[in-house]
């Protein structure tokens, strides 16, 4: 394999692994539920691409094929990850989840 | 170079997993604790591409597609019911 | 008979037939004709769900409106991962935003590419279509989110579908 493969491989590695971890310190760290909604729809899902991209990469340089797979994933989640966090959205507001205090608006009712 | 990047990223995203747990289990809400199973599978999936990697083998790719799958469907079903109190009508 | 074994989403069938292409690791005899039967059966099944054809006009424009997106989640990603990671606590809040757009299809690519970048998540429509809800993480002014997404997201998805 050419160093610069390893390299690339190694970066995108740890790069998703980084965005996955924040992802998740986000949905443990911040104060309400639409907050918490921001860091699984985003981060995570650039952290999961990310390390999808390293794969793809990782076997066909080691010769077994370009992965489709993976790109396909990749795509689902992409196309996915905002439709849940709709639904969620959705699902939170109609039950009444509290808002942090100083949070500006508010969500409506219908 | 690659194994040890490849064992750090594992760590990482094991001690994600684990953050989502902690999420999972606090609560305080119902959607909390969805979406905390949501972004869990998300990790399992991330897991699963990780250890194919560290196996050398392209086998656990379908796997990981199905989860996605899976996991996408029954996200929209919880938030079906948690927001209608049926998943169909 | 012969007016059942037509194409009604020529894209839809398209996208299928590839997806099937691509799930069953290369194009070989076997896959190529059981896509294209799939490709031919599932639009026939889910006509009735379909409400009406989408009016794209400028399709050569998707492909531009995708990169920019693309690029807008990386983008994205740093400034959220940012803000959990800092130590001052987010201004989060509720906007609507007045939609322009009055195709359902286009509303939901951008309710989905709200989703997806800066900062924010589209939470609902109002039944009449003509209000987005938004949560924005950090918002120091309500008019500069809704200016932002108006010209990088709602011009050119209105200039898709006319």
């Amino acid at each position: 394999m050419s160093p610069f493969a390893e390299y690339a491989i190694s970066a995108l590695l740890l790069f998703g692994g980084a965005f996955t971890l924040v992802g998740a310190i986000g949905l443990a760290r911040l104060p309400d539920f639409y907050t918490r909604l921001h860091g699984p729809t985003k981060a995570t899902t650039v952290g999961v691409g990310a390390i999808m991209l390293s794969s793809v990469i990782y076997f066909s340089a080691i010769g077994e094929g370009i992965g489709i797979s993976e790109v396909l994933i990749t795509v689902f989640l992409l196309m996915t990850a905002p439709v849940s966090a709709n639904m969620l959205a959705k699902a939170a507001m109609h039950i009444g989840v509290e808002t942090v205090k100083d949070t500006k608006g508010k969500p409506w009712e219908q | 170079m690659i194994t040890v990047a490849l064992y750090l990223t594992i760590a990482m995203v094991t001690l994600a997993a684990l953050l989502n747990v902690y999420r999972l289990i606090r609560g305080p809400d119902e959607p909390d604790r969805v979406l905390a199973i949501d972004t869990l599978y998300i990790n399992a999936i991330a897991l699963i591409i990780l250890l194919g990697i560290t196996l050398n083998t392209r086998m656990y790719l379908e796997s990981g597609l199905l989860i996605a799958v899976m996991g996408f469907v029954s996200t929209v079903a919880m938030a079906k019911y948690l927001k209608r109190g049926s998943v169909i009508e | 008979m012969f007016d059942r074994l037509s194409f009604p989403q020529p894209w839809l069938s398209l996208v299928l037939f590839t997806t099937w292409q691509i799930l069953s690791d290369g194009v070989s005899g076997g896959s190529a004709v059981l896509g294209f039967i799939l490709a031919w059966l599932i639009p026939q099944m889910t006509h009735g769900f379909w409400p009406e054809r989408p009016a794209f006009v400028k399709t050569w424009r998707m492909p531009w409106y995708i990169l920019r997106v693309l690029n807008d989640i990386i983008a994205a990603s740093f400034s959220v991962a940012w803000l959990i990671l800092s130590p001052r606590k987010p201004q989060p809040a509720f906007i609507s935003y007045p939609l322009k757009l009055e195709h359902p299809l286009a509303i939901s690519i951008l309710a989905s590419t709200i989703s997806l970048t800066p900062g924010t998540v589209s939470a609902d429509v109002s039944d009449d279509n003509k209000t987005l809800l938004i949560h924005a993480l950090d918002s120091s002014s309500d008019e500069e989110i809704i200016d932002a997404i108006f010209n990088r997201y709602e011009k050119p998805l209105m200039e898709m579908f006319q």
